[in-house]
């Protein structure tokens, strides 16, 4: 089948302006010129298309959210992604700009904007300057700039670089950092399509959301609707990595079984040196841990729920029986806990202890008592921060704890206290950074 | 000749993209450290100048955001990803490999000041493990013969002189494209 998103996989240097209108490129942003801004809205809303970035919060709702008459309004291209096991965005920045760039000039029509900004995270700098070069391919065509395709819509592109924060993925972190301040979310409300960045009316939305947009206006909700599930509609790539024989990006349908996704010899085509499936991260290291049995889930935001975890972002980690569950909590609450912004005590303390403590206990220098506080200090984050940062970082530590509650038993097993002396190495050296 | 006066067209370029300069401090601070080396105190306080902010805001965006050295660097950073997707295709092994290579441990510089090794968090590139960012640019599928000609090949390129980094590259756009300078009206 034809990619939607993944374009470039079928259409050679499809990357390149003429390439891509050859192609049917800028099609969906003529023809949404031709609408009014509320039917454009109304057909993104009618294609159930979701964010894409993680949440899977509607799309079209979101820009109706923009109050009416707004005389400033922006759009930011959320392209920060930094959620560990996910590199969609950055292929779609690279190989297939233009779809990005079309995607985020339909939304910027929708919602009355003049000014788009492409949040990139500073790694990718080699990535963004494919998406700058096609941002010049776009003035020089008339695609970006004043009277767009002719029609009384102006609108101006520029990209942004960040500078290595995880938590400017949380759109009001990210429009923070926009504004030259530290990445730090602020507590909602004010929401930022009614006071976003330089505190006027702002959508955010992730790279792969509006690369999705152009295909719906072109060819109708309908059509869009007619793949997925009923509320998981349309194309997503799921980032697959970890123990698998062929780790990549997917554009799959939605509706999909993970099983297929890790044993389907067009997808993953299963686990290196035929080692048994031990467990998956669905969504990188912020969503629970899941086992064998949620391989039989669809890939749908909702397709997890009974599993205990979600979706997300789709960045699919597979980890097969070797590998220790501790060292795997203990390498994403690392991560956490070198992300977490500082703005919220219990995620900035409670990241810290729960590093410590499963360094501890990884090294054999655990006891029946450090389990114990590890739970209660993932409980005392849980809920209590203004970001989800904090409920992200819990989960590697509480569904490892639920499915394979035996391996952190065999590590603290006769073992006594002493002192609560944080002993190793290599945790002295990571309580330094 | 000063960062200011060095990079006068590159600033402009970049202020011209925000109808609020202090948007443009982190591109300033990437210009700026690439110019340094590091964030050094110069650094911090040219980029303020420029920006009139005080120069313990660049500071304290210096130590929030990562990709901002504090401590000089070697010429070439080696950022290596060690996290978990990364670390099962045997990222900790080759960062292991890396250092011994090197004679360094990860956060130092080689006494010759070309390499400096980082472990760094996840860079979008799981399914290319292992992989390193060196200077911003990516360098994917790595094994440890891999490693030694990409070595090979930054020694050589170090004794003809400087490499154009990835900053330097996005920086030069920014002062040819002008066009992306904020409309007036708005």
């Amino acid at each position: 089948m034809a990619h939607i998103l993944l374009r470039h996989r079928d259409v050679e240097n499809i990357k390149k302006l003429d390439v891509y209108r050859d192609n049917g490129g800028y099609e969906g942003l003529k023809k949404a010129l031709g609408m009014s801004t509320a039917e454009v809205t109304d057909i993104v809303k009618a294609s159930g298309l979701r964010g894409r970035g993680g949440a899977g919060f509607p799309t079209g709702l979101k820009w109706t959210f923009i109050p009416k008459g707004s005389q400033e309004v922006y759009v930011v291209i959320n392209s920060d992604e930094s959620e560990m096991g996910t590199f969609k965005d950055r292929e779609l920045l690279e190989q297939n700009p233009h779809q990005v760039i079309e995607g985020a000039l339909i939304a910027a029509y929708a919602v009355g904007a003049k000014r788009v900004y492409n949040y990139m995270r500073g790694e990718f700098m080699d990535a963004g300057y494919a998406f700058e070069e096609a941002i010049q391919e776009c003035y020089a065509a008339g695609l970006l700039g004043e009277n767009i395709l002719g029609s009384n819509f102006s609108c101006d592109m520029a990209p942004y670089y960040g500078a290595g924060a995880y938590i400017c993925g949380e759109e009001t972190a990210l429009l923070n950092s926009l504004m030259g301040e530290l990445g730090q979310p602020w507590s909602k409300p004010p929401f930022p399509a009614v006071e976003g960045l330089y505190h006027k009316p702002t959508v955010v939305n992730n790279t792969e959301t509006l690369a999705n947009v152009p295909a719906i206006i072109t060819n109708g909700a309908d059509w869009y609707k007619s793949m997925g599930t009923e509320k998981s509609t349309g194309p997503k790539i799921v980032c697959l990595s970890g123990h698998i024989n062929k780790p990549g990006n997917y554009e799959i349908i939605m509706g999909m079984t993970y099983r297929e996704l890790v044993y389907g010899e067009q997808y993953g085509g299963g686990i290196p040196g035929d080692k048994k499936f031990k467990a998956m991260l669905p969504t990188g290291g912020s969503g629970p841990v899941v086992k064998e049995d949620a391989l039989e889930a669809p890939i749908t935001y909702e397709g997890l729920e009974k599993y205990g975890s979600t979706m997300g972002s789709a960045s699919v980690v597979i980890m097969d029986e070797t590998t220790d569950m501790v060292w795997m909590a203990m390498k994403c609450v690392h991560f956490f806990k070198h992300e977490s912004c500082g703005k919220c005590t219990p995620c900035r303390e409670g990241t810290y202890w729960m590093d410590q403590l499963l360094h501890k206990i990884y090294h054999g220098q655990g006891t029946e008592e450090d389990l114990r506080v590890l739970r209660s200090v993932a409980g005392q984050i849980g809920g209590r921060t203004l970001c989800a940062l904090g409920d992200f970082a819990i989960n590697p530590v509480l569904s490892t704890f639920k499915h394979f509650p035996e391996e952190y038993e065999a590590k603290v097993r006769g073992n006594k206290a002493v002192n609560g002396v944080v002993g190793s190495k290599q945790s002295i050296v990571n309580s330094e950074q | 000749m000063t960062f200011s006066e060095k990079y006068a067209a590159e600033i402009e370029g970049v202020l011209a993209r925000f109808p609020h300069k202090k948007s443009a401090v982190l591109p300033l601070m990437h210009l700026a450290q690439h110019h340094h080396g590091y964030m050094s105190g110069e650094a911090m306080r040219e980029v303020a100048a420029i920006l009139d902010l005080d120069p313990t805001h660049i500071l304290s965006l210096t130590g929030f955001y990562s990709l901002y050295y504090e401590e000089p660097v070697g010429k070439y950073v080696l950022e290596i990803c060690n996290d978990l997707a990364c670390a099962l295709r045997g990222a900790d092994q080759f960062v292991e490999m890396a250092c011994n290579k090197l004679g360094v441990e990860v956060e130092e510089t080689t006494a010759d000041g070309l390499f400096t090794i980082k472990t760094v968090m996840c860079l979008a590139a799981c399914d290319r493990a292992p992989m390193l960012q060196c200077n911003l640019k990516f360098e994917e599928h790595l094994d440890e013969a891999k490693f030694d000609q990409l070595l090979t090949r930054l020694r050589a390129e170090a004794a003809v002189g400087p490499a154009p980094t990835v900053v330097e590259k996005i920086t030069a756009y920014a002062k040819d494209s002008k066009q992306l300078a904020v409309n007036s009206e708005q």
